[in-house]
């Protein structure tokens, strides 16, 4: 596959985590171009979420660093994180469950609202047009990923497979410069995953929008990354493009097993 | 029948007034997932603070108005309340995010006997009075239905009308502002909460703060009944059965609920008080919620727990 990718918009280096005696990460290095879709691949407890934690800024690793824009952040919460642009969904749902689907959504526009708590509570002027623009903003999203008839639907009643695109409609409400998304299309049947597929390549598409993605199903990553990263017991066995990773005896033999 | 309207009407008033503790309850609980112990405890604190201004105030400052004495010595205990949220979130909250909701609520409970040890402490133990100036004299309504009319106390009657305002102000604030909003996504999810972006210590302030703010409208109007007292931290005790009533998570639910127990208890004890020999207003709000716990244990108005298994 050969797309424009711009410049490196994502720079993880060095990074190594543990918890306590278990090492999760040893010395994980690579980057993300503008305008890419990177995958990370790997074996069950390969560190794969491990990593988009360090990145989201949930853990802190021990050693490392990651530079967005070449700007380094340490000891960032995910709020901090979030303010740089940076939106992410969950392996586990992580979705507001009592909230309709356009709240869900809606929270996701938080940053973007600058009316202080006054302004909001009297519906003063400024407030109600800025409620406004940002409710048309996510009725965008929400015809995007089509969920149009679930708009008041509380989102714990609502099928596992669009739930699933609520949470990245959420993540979407950020308008975010790098989308991190964790197993997308775990637990989905096959026409379920087309779909999110779809979806992926279209943000990625339109909005421009780079993504890091963790996924298990191989066919999907195959099909729509640009480079892969493999990760196996927390070290980095192999980072290029599909074909390349595909034909990496280290990679293989990790997904196989090897025959000593 | 005149005697059952005042029967009644008294009931409805408590159960407003239970109402309003319940709601501190129900705050917290939609915005944190975790039940505040202390809810009590900042009822008491509250009162004391608006009790003890009240007296020291106007000394300090050298000035005799019944009024403006009142009106700063809310704004102080404003002021205070704001100020102990701001301090829970510090030293409490800050330092127990995405941890289990028992761990809160273990929290909540050293919170609480902070609060009551740290308010004596602070502004004594004696008995105390607030004196808002609501009028004590009862009036008398439907004089023309019924001989004899009804006797509606006008303090209840006033404190009634504050409770329901309140409660409306509350319900429109979670339901229709973005921080509202806010709030309730920090209660469902702190992770997620975070990773859009939300200030998960703004938030817990200005939710300790306005259940202060409850506790301290609560504090005076219970405060000015009864006096102000370590008692009053157990008044908190009844709205146990109104929050079960009415669900956790439900703001209306808290006034419907504490209407119910309000009425429920001032009937039970009249008319069947006397066959079981009275002191039923005593537990019959448990027992009600009890028989509630059994039968719709999210409350009449809260949200069903679904899990998926």
């Amino acid at each position: 596959m050969s797309r424009n990718t711009g410049e490196v918009i994502l720079e993880v280096a060095n990074i190594s985590l543990a918890f306590g005696g278990v090492k999760a990460l040893t010395d994980i290095s690579f980057d993300v171009r503008e305008h890419e879709i990177r995958a990370i691949i790997g074996p069950n407890g390969a560190g794969k979420s491990s990593m988009l934690n360090c990145i989201n800024g949930v853990y802190q690793p021990q050693q490392g660093t990651i530079a967005l824009r070449g700007k380094t952040f340490k000891h960032m919460n995910s709020r901090q994180v979030a303010e740089m642009g940076v939106a992410r969904t969950f392996q586990s749902l992580a979705l507001f469950k009592g909230m309709s689907v356009v709240d869900n959504i809606m929270t996701g526009r938080n940053l973007k609202m600058k009316c202080n708590l006054f302004q909001q509570a009297l519906r003063w002027g400024p407030a109600q047009r800025e409620e406004e623009r940002q409710r048309e903003f996510v009725e965008h999203i929400i015809d995007f990923l089509e969920i149009q008839p679930y708009r008041k639907t509380p989102v714990g009643k609502m099928p596992y497979g669009l739930q699933k695109r609520v949470d990245l409609g959420r993540a979407l409400a950020m308008e975010p410069q790098v989308l991190l998304l964790d197993e997308p299309m775990a637990g989905m049947n096959v026409e379920e995953k087309q779909d999110m597929c779809r979806f992926v390549l279209d943000i990625n598409d339109e909005f421009g929008t780079t993504v890091v993605l963790i996924e298990h199903d191989m066919g999907v990553v195959m099909d729509i990354s640009d480079r892969v990263v493999v990760l196996d017991y927390g070290k980095k066995i192999g980072d290029g493009t599909p074909d390349e990773v595909r034909s990496n005896p280290d990679v293989i033999s990790a997904y196989l097993g090897t025959s000593h | 029948m005149g005697f059952l309207l005042e029967t009644l009407f008294g009931g409805l008033m408590v159960g407003m007034l239970y109402s309003l503790i319940a709601l501190g309850f129900v705050l917290i609980y939609k915005a944190s997932g975790v039940f505040n112990f202390a809810q009590g405890a900042m009822v008491l604190f509250a009162a004391l603070a608006m009790a003890r201004f009240y007296e020291w105030l106007p000394k300090l400052l050298g000035f005799d108005n019944m009024l403006l004495a009142n009106v700063l010595a809310f704004a102080g205990a404003v002021l205070v309340m704001i100020g102990i949220a701001w301090l829970i979130e510090r030293l409490v909250l800050r330092h127990l995010v995405n941890q289990e909701h028992i761990t809160l609520l273990m929290a909540t409970l050293g919170i609480t006997y902070f609060l009551e040890g740290f308010g004596q402490t602070l502004f004594g133990s004696d008995i105390y009075k607030i004196d808002v100036g609501m009028p004590k004299d009862p009036i008398l309504a439907f004089e023309r239905l019924f001989e004899g009319g009804v006797l509606i106390n006008k303090e209840d009657l006033y404190a009634a009308v504050i409770a329901a305002v309140l409660v409306a102000l509350l319900a429109l604030f979670f339901q229709k502002t973005a921080t509202g909003r806010a709030l309730r996504a920090v209660a469902d999810d702190h992770q997620a909460a975070q990773s859009i972006g939300i200030p998960l210590g703004r938030i817990w302030i200005i939710v300790w703060a306005v259940a202060g703010f409850v506790a301290l409208v609560a504090g005076v109007i219970w405060g000015s009944k009864l006096g102000v007292q370590f008692s009053l931290s157990l008044v908190a005790l009844k709205a146990l059965p109104v929050v079960i009533l009415g669900g956790l998570t439900s703001v209306p639910g808290a006034i419907i609920g504490g209407l119910i127990i309000g009425v429920g208890e001032k009937l039970s004890e009249i008319y069947i008080g006397p066959k079981l020999g009275g002191g039923i207003e005593i537990w019959f709000a448990y027992v009600l919620a009890l028989l509630f716990l059994l039968v719709r244990p999210q409350g009449l108005f809260g949200e069903k727990i679904i899990d998926r298994v």
